[in-house]
């Protein structure tokens, strides 16, 4: 790469005058800067749904979660003007709804998005070498592995994580919230024309509102463990990974190959 | 079929007059959801259509259904009803015993065939060839099965002949089975309750008898006009819980001032049912109205979705007694503990790696410089 550039064989920290002049650049900074690079990963549409799909599952299950365990009653004014708990349910299913379009729009960006906004939606189960990394991603989260792998896109392991919590996940809550919706709708409608048959093959839709409420807690699980270890491989991992889904860019610490 | 009287000339004969039969027309058709248009139909129907011959048959229940049935206000069951239809076979209502019974049974079967209506109140247990429930010396899923062979139409009154009820609770011991998985080449009208409301029965039984069809069904087999809404959509308590007002304990100060009772377990969201609208025993009240929850009677599997007081119930489907928020919180706290653990073992081995990386890091450095 650096010989590439028209500084590159003489000087190699020549022509970066701006982190010259600030001062606080050492020479092998210098060097570190002409060399590294960035592979532009994940596209603004991909990002935008990043952060507006964790805003909604944010309010998805802090409300969810009254839905199912209600505040304290509250007597602010009479029952014909207060609407407390109906606005916690709005919320919900305004959120559910923006969730869903995204959702929608996530996989049509897969479609016509660059190769990385695929990964998330299929496990190459059939790869050998996929396993192969998959087992040393294990390795390193199990401590086994001193060195880190480099990766652009998604580690094995967090594609696996992306697929069955995401891809599959919100599928199910997104499937069994609109059927529960759909109740609220009621008969007739074009909702209860595409869910009602679901509900009915459940039986008493008590069940499918455990079932929703069992997938909240899933994606909490997921959640934890996601922000754990974005912020554990930010740290650790040699690429970048936090900034990679505010800028798009993944950034990475050293030139060395695995 | 000629020698049957009409509707209306059984009730002259009970010495109603004219005036009262066209109130309970109209009132009928109110029930019904009809308009005004349709008193005049139901008022020829009465009295030109020869009465319905009725089998009703009792498999595994508690009578509840009949219970009902008999304390319908509009139409009155009592004297009207029971001559609207021309209820040949009812072991629990009939004057005749044993062989007699029975008698009238084949009898009906013989003389209307594929003209009567079957109404199956509870269910035939299947395990042990049906031995669980015998009647007249012969498992009970026999009768249900030679009633049904001729049959217009079925109608399951009640949660038994619907889903199940108690008797198919888990583990279900003796395989009591809804009537619609045993006879499947029949039209069936399910009308599940436990019991249903008696207004809801004999409104079936008048507007098949008035149009001699089946009343709009929903994908359930139950009838649209009385099972299209949920409890919790017609609730008188509604605005409480939109408000955020709730019964948060038995007989505390919100339960006084009838709060919602959704916390307290109320199945009103999940359950389809006429209560909050029809009322029970001639409008008077309804579960919620006296103050405890709707248990759900009228759904598939009610006795099985956990306890009728918790809002989330156990999932006893998993055959686990927890609810969702004790396995997803456990679920949660372990992953939280292992993510604590995993930092802190990370961040030694970190340190570790550093000191162990000093002698060597000048090289690194001189190297990449």
């Amino acid at each position: 790469m650096s010989d590439a550039t028209p500084y590159g064989s003489r000087d190699p920290a020549a022509g970066l005058e701006a982190a010259r002049l600030t001062g606080d650049a050492t020479e092998s900074d210098l060097a570190s800067v002409r060399r590294r690079t960035s592979v532009y990963v994940y596209e603004a549409p991909v990002r935008l749904w990043h952060w507006t799909n964790a805003l909604c599952i944010l309010v998805l299950i802090v409300t969810g979660f009254l839905i199912g365990r209600p505040l304290p009653s509250m007597q602010i004014a009479e029952a014909t003007h207060q609407f407390v708990f109906g606005y916690i349910r709005f919320a919900h299913f305004a959120a559910a709804m923006i969730l869903t379009v995204g959702f929608f729009g996530r996989i049509y960006w897969a479609f016509v998005g660059n190769h990385h906004a695929r990964q998330m939606f299929y496990l190459p189960v059939h790869r050998k070498a996929w396993w192969r990394e998959v087992w040393h991603e294990i390795r390193w989260y199990g401590f086994l592995e001193k060195t880190p792998k480099k990766y652009v896109g998604h580690n094995p392991l967090a594609q696996i994580a992306m697929f069955f919590f995401m891809t599959l996940g919100l599928s199910f809550m997104i499937i069994t919230g609109f059927a529960l919706y759909a109740e609220g709708v009621g008969q007739g409608g074009i909702l209860d024309a595409i869910f009602g048959p679901l509900r009915e093959a459940i039986g008493n839709s008590q069940i499918l509102h455990q079932m929703h409420r069992l997938g909240m807690w899933a994606i909490v699980v997921f959640m934890l463990v996601h922000i754990y270890a974005a912020i554990r491989e930010d740290i650790m991992s040699r690429q970048s990974m936090v900034s990679t889904m505010i800028s798009g860019h993944r950034t990475f610490k050293d030139d060395r190959a695995d | 079929m000629s020698q049957i009287e009409t509707f209306y000339e059984v009730m002259r004969k009970q010495g109603i007059t004219r005036r009262s039969f066209m109130k309970y027309c109209s009132l009928t058709a109110a029930a019904l959801g009809l308009g005004p248009a349709f008193v005049p139909r139901i008022a020829k129907a009465m009295e030109e259509m020869p009465r319905t011959p009725v089998i009703w048959v009792h498999g595994l229940e508690c009578t509840c259904c009949s219970e009902s049935f008999i304390r319908s206000a509009h139409p009155l069951a009592g004297d009207v009803v029971l001559s609207m239809i021309s209820l040949d076979y009812d072991d629990t209502l009939m004057a005749a015993a044993g062989h007699q019974a029975e008698a009238a049974m084949r009898d009906t079967i013989e003389r209307y065939r594929g003209n009567y209506i079957l109404a199956v109140e509870g269910n035939p247990p299947l395990n042990e060839d049906g031995m669980y429930c015998i009647v007249g010396g012969k498992p009970f899923v026999d009768q249900l099965r030679e009633a049904a062979e001729h049959a217009k139409a079925i109608i399951s009154w009640g949660a038994c002949a619907s889903y199940g009820c108690v008797q198919a609770a888990h583990p279900n011991p003796t395989r009591a089975t809804p009537v619609h998985q045993v006879i499947t080449d029949k039209p069936i009208i399910r009308v599940p309750g436990c019991p249903p409301i008696a207004e809801v029965m004999t409104g079936v039984i008048t507007y098949m008898l008035t149009f001699d069809r089946l009343p709009e069904l929903d994908r359930q087999g139950r009838p649209a006009m009385f099972y299209g809404q949920r409890i919790h959509d017609k609730c008188y308590r509604r605005p409480h819980f939109d408000a955020g007002q709730f019964v948060e304990t038995w007989d505390d100060e919100n339960a006084r001032r009838g709060y919602c009772l959704y916390k307290m377990g109320c199945k009103g969201p999940t359950t389809y049912n006429a209560c909050s609208t029809v009322r029970w025993n001639e409008g008077v009240s309804f579960p919620i109205q006296s103050g405890h929850g709707c248990i759900g009677c009228s759904e598939d599997g009610f006795w099985d979705q956990g306890s009728f007081y918790d809002r989330v119930t156990d999932l006893t489907q998993f055959g686990v007694e927890a609810n969702a928020d004790q396995i997803g919180g456990i679920a949660a706290g372990a992953v939280a503990g292992g993510i604590a653990v995993h930092t802190a073992i990370s961040a030694l081995r970190t340190a570790q790696k550093k000191v162990q990386d000093r002698p060597s890091a000048a090289e690194t450095s001189k190297e990449e410089a």
